[in-house]
């Protein structure tokens, strides 16, 4: 089937068998390797992604439902990956505050809290840490996982950190 | 409160931010499973669902037929291609082990074994086409417990051996029955480690590449330590050392279950060199749970002798340690591990420890997060507590009467190690000091007072470990088959800047960040101006990797003294130029300067560029700065700390609920506090899972009941509060940089302190014990048999039980499990995933 899907600011038009997942689809398809996979239940949240601007497994998706819609991935978060200034400030604050160590859940875990903070811009301590229930961390404790969300908050990101840099520029334009 | 300063330079002690971050949060990463190479096919295992069987029949057609299949092999057609796996540690003369083939042949002997392999085009062809491969199998007795598999006529794990006991291992040291014979009080209990899932986030991979694709073989996995991958496959295969590259890319997690060779590591080298194309193989999760090493499980028979005043005079140990089906590299050392540390912080005269290896028709077990010390640590840190109730002191009362003041270091300890350096005072005092303990006392004795149904306990844990693996004479005689170095070599490039390659191979900690900033105070360069290089043999041609908190503490080691031979090269090179006598040229700053004359100077990076170009060298000097060192470590290090938990139990349900909890460590000088403080709360988080939330479990045919992360709880972050953390520091005097390694000291210290809190909530209901993880089941029937047995301080376990009596909890430990497991599939958080 043919699955026609904007991904980070990019249409892409491509055929996907229908079992495809879509993470297998940004993965395999279009080579977005930054969205990893974690488990095989949709237990851990390592490939959450935006789909039209709200967090979702991309595990539990499948390719062809995203047909005519946009997806934001890790990829398309910063509005320049390569440099600091460019990044988006939750991806800044898991920086500053050590909110990772090996990383393998890190994309999943900055796409699932600036959904978060798009709901909630100011969230509590126990906010966050329910907010975050379906990304598992092996590493940190979820300690500085925790802190990084609130010096995000903190930094005034709450209003619409979960679009997209590439939508933001839409939005302004 | 520190014990001693901890020397802060320019950047070591300093928090620099990770330079490994860049990368990571932009998803820019290249793990195993992002590799593809030109022409690569995809392997998917057939694994055994029977724990024990006869494998009678391979049929393969069924798959070879179906679209995008390459290839398709049993064990009996790879049979002469590879050796079994390797076990490093044959840890007595007639220890016993089966044949570890990567594909079982004639026998299966836990669910998970590989039976066959197929590989296609795709990875979904190939799933397609090994759901076609047929396999007749004869069921054989499952062997799943320990106790039954020791047993008089036991069932046999593996039908080519004639016992299921591999091995009985002996450690002694003064005269036990003295110790005995003449004590007051004697506190026995028998405690159970859980069988646990390591569980990195990354799932396991491997791509293998044949001669052809570049000059060599290349193996790229998901490991800890691709140094021992190289050195194993090359000669289990039979392939030359120096054809085999093996790189460890970008690796999420391992915490154990990635230091190990695999049977698909094997199988797809092998495949790769027949097939003449790249193979690709990379874990499910599930998959994962049967096919990666587990942790833990053994049961520990511990009995503590003491005088009447509580001094402690003698402790024994009978360990059954469960190696599962076979051997993996390290499975019948790590309970060895754990051998040196049974006697904890503690002052004592004799010690008599013995385990028994046995197998199982299970997953093998092997390193996993502290490897043999968690379950040391967690055993006499519970029956100090179990003893403090008997003789009815406070518990850290009875721990300050027997551990080693800090004024006896080093310490020859009844355990035979020597510990070289502490200060149990300082840190349970600062952590004594956070805690607020005799506050929490008098808030305990206040709810106790109340009779609710809503108890507060206080959890202890004063542990100590051992780190630094290790120096290669103690592995010698320990009989493990590598030795204990590390490597670390410095490259001074014409610019000034700096590679530094390590033998090590993080997969998390920031080694990048570290080494860069050890680097840059001892070389005076700009920490940015560093890049460190490792987990590639071809790069970094010795090493023996990342495991057992030892990267710092020796890697670093080797770090630091090639960064001096660095810099005694060039200050000859500084003196040759600036007309010196070298005995007259300090270094400082990151400047040669001539004593007498500061203003006459040249940098570190002068120099190296100098030396670069080579036209005015001293007379017969080679033309290069760069240095090398191979750094054995001539003992241990030892990190220790105090750690404090609140718990609060409904003994009306059983619920646990984690309120507070203060660690205070002393890992010696640290390098970034950051990194440090962020390895202590995973470390914490993994201790307590183990203590409160996770559990493998098999049924009695060996199934795993525990098979997914639907089924096996990893918490999540409403699972844990803000851990609150400090350090005291007594600096290792076993190494140059004063650093002991963190990497494991969370998780060793905090299962006993989660344990005992419970147990000290519930205490007045006769409970003195609890089955880990302490689930709401769990607990409540801890009360419960408490209760039945009439053993409470007063009425009120008898009232707790009267609530309940009706209530009956069903018996299926894995109901239990299940019962836990809240994470729902497709939370994301706030929002739900799904139709688009």
């Amino acid at each position: 089937m043919q699955v026609n899907v904007t991904v980070d600011g990019t249409a892409h038009s491509n055929e996907a068998e229908p079992r495809q997942l879509l993470v297998q689809h940004l993965r395999e398809t279009l080579g977005l390797t930054g969205v990893n996979v974690g488990c095989d239940t949709s237990n851990c949240g390592a490939c959450t992604v935006h789909l039209d601007g709200r967090s979702v497994k991309s595990c539990t998706v499948l390719a062809v439902q995203a047909d005519g819609h946009e997806v934001t991935t890790i990829h398309g978060l910063a509005t320049d990956e390569t440099t600091e200034d460019g990044w988006h400030p939750l991806q800044t604050a898991f920086h500053e505050e050590h909110g990772l160590q090996c990383g393998y859940c890190t994309p999943g875990m900055i796409m699932a809290a600036a959904d978060l903070l798009a709901e909630n811009p100011d969230p509590s301590e126990e906010e966050i840490r329910d907010g975050l229930e379906g990304n598992l961390c092996r590493c940190t404790g979820y300690v500085n996982i925790v802190r990084a969300v609130q010096a995000a908050a903190a930094a005034g990101n709450g209003d619409g950190s979960s679009v997209s840099a590439h939508q933001a520029e839409e939005v302004s334009a | 409160m520190t014990t001693t300063e901890n020397p802060i330079q320019a950047n070591v002690g300093r928090t620099r931010l990770r330079k490994e971050d860049a990368r990571l949060v932009t998803g820019r990463t290249n793990f195993t499973d992002d590799i593809r190479l030109p022409g690569m096919v995809h392997m998917v295992v057939v694994r055994s669902p029977m724990a024990h069987a006869k494998v009678t029949n391979v049929d393969l057609t069924g798959a070879l037929d179906m679209p995008g299949v390459v290839a398709a092999f049993s064990g009996a057609d790879l049979a002469d291609d590879a050796g079994g796996l390797p076990c490093a540690w044959p840890v007595t003369e007639d220890m016993v082990a089966p044949e570890h083939k990567a594909l079982a042949i004639d026998e299966v002997a836990y669910v998970g074994d590989g039976v066959a392999v197929v590989l296609a085009s795709t990875a979904a062809e190939a799933v397609d086409a090994a759901e076609r491969v047929v396999v007749d199998y004869d069921p054989l007795p499952a062997v799943v417990d320990m106790k039954a598999a020791i047993a008089d006529g036991a069932d046999l794990a593996q039908s080519t051996l004639d016992t299921n006991v591999s091995y009985r291992w002996p450690l002694a040291n003064g005269d036990i029955d003295a110790a005995f014979d003449g004590a007051d009080v004697v506190v026995e209990r028998e405690f159970v480690q859980q069988r646990l899932i390591p569980s990195a986030m990354e799932p396991r991979a491997v791509v293998a590449a044949p001669m052809g694709v570049s000059d060599e073989l290349t193996v790229w996995s998901a490991t800890q330590v691709p140094h021992f991958v190289r050195v194993f496959l090359a000669a289990v295969i039979g392939i030359d050392e120096q054809n085999l590259r093996v790189i460890a890319p970008d690796v999420g997690g391992g915490f154990g279950s990635k230091l190990d060779i695999y049977a698909e590591e094997i199988l797809a080298l092998v495949l790769a060199q027949k097939l003449g194309r790249p193979v690709k193989w990379t874990e499910t999760r599930s998959e994962g749970f049967q096919a990666t090493i587990h942790g833990r499980d053994q049961v520990q028979k511990i009995s503590l002798a003491m005088d009447a005043d509580g001094r402690f005079r003698g402790l024994k140990v009978d360990l059954l340690a469960d190696m599962g089906a076979y051997m993996q590299l390290l499975t019948p050392g790590i309970p060895i591990l754990g051998a040196f540390m049974y006697s904890g912080i503690y002052k004592m005269d004799a010690y008599d420890f013995s385990c028994r290896g046995v197998f199982t028709n299970k997953t093998p077990t092997d390193a996993y997060r502290g490897a043999g010390r968690p379950e040391a640590t967690f055993a006499i840190e519970r029956i100090v507590d179990e003893a403090a109730h008997e003789l009815g002191v406070d518990p850290m009362e009875l721990r300050k009467r027997n551990w080693i003041q800090h004024d006896e270091f080093p310490y020859e300890m009844i355990g035979t190690l020597t510990f070289d350096s502490g200060n149990y005072e300082a840190a349970t005092a600062r952590a004594i000091e956070m805690f607020d303990y005799d506050g929490r006392r008098a808030e305990q004795a206040n709810r106790r007072d109340s009779g609710g149904t809503k108890q507060l306990g206080i959890g202890i844990s004063t542990f100590t470990e051992m780190c630094g693996l290790a120096p290669s004479r103690v592995l010698g005689n320990l009989r493990y088959v590598a030795g204990g170095w590390e490597y670390a070599q410095v490259r001074m490039l014409f610019s000034g800047k700096v590679e530094v390659i390590t033998g090590t191979s993080p997969h998390g900690q920031g080694h990048d960040t570290a080494w860069s900033q050890i680097a840059a105070d001892a070389l005076g360069v700009p920490f940015e101006d560093i890049i460190v290089r490792h987990g590639d043999t071809a790069v970094s041609h010795r090493g023996l990797d990342t495991y057992g908190s030892r990267s710092l503490v020796v890697g670093g080691a080797a770090l630091a003294a090639a960064c001096g031979k660095v810099v005694e090269k060039a200050r000859r090179v500084a003196a040759h130029l600036l007309e010196a006598d070298e005995d007259d040229v300090e270094f400082s700053d990151g400047a040669f300067r001539v004593v007498g004359s500061p203003e006459t100077s040249m940098t570190m990076q002068e120099v190296s560029t100098a030396t670069f170009v080579a036209h005015d060298l001293p007379d017969g000097m080679e033309p290069s700065l760069d240095s090398d060192a191979s750094v054995d470590p001539d003992n241990f290090s030892y990190p220790h700390g105090t750690h404090l938990a609140l718990v609060e139990v409904d003994t009306e349900t059983g619920q646990v609920e984690l309120l507070d909890y203060v660690s205070v460590d002393d890992v010696g000088n640290v390098v970034n506090p950051q990194i440090v403080e962020g390895q202590v709360h995973g470390g914490l988080a993994q201790g307590i899972a183990q203590a409160l939330y996770e559990g493998a479990v098999y049924d009695q045919a060996g199934n795993l009941q525990t098979g997914s992360f639907v089924d096996y709880y990893v918490p999540g972050a409403p699972d844990f509060p803000t851990f609150r953390t400090d350090r005291t520091v007594t600096p290792a005097t076993t190494n140059d940089l004063g650093v002991k390694g963190v990497g494991e000291a969370g998780t060793i210290a905090s299962t006993p302190a989660i344990i005992n809190g419970v147990i000290d909530a519930v205490r007045h209901l006769g409970v003195n014990e609890v089955l880990m993880p302490a689930s709401p089941r769990n607990v409540w029937t801890a009360i419960q048999q408490a209760a039945a047995s009439g053993s409470a301080d007063s009425d009120d376990a008898q009232a707790a039980a009267a609530v309940q009596a009706d209530d009956a909890g069903p018996d299926a430990a894995a109901a239990d499990n299940a019962g836990q497991a809240q994470h729902a599939a497709g939370d994301t958080g706030t929002s739900t995933g799904g139709d688009a």
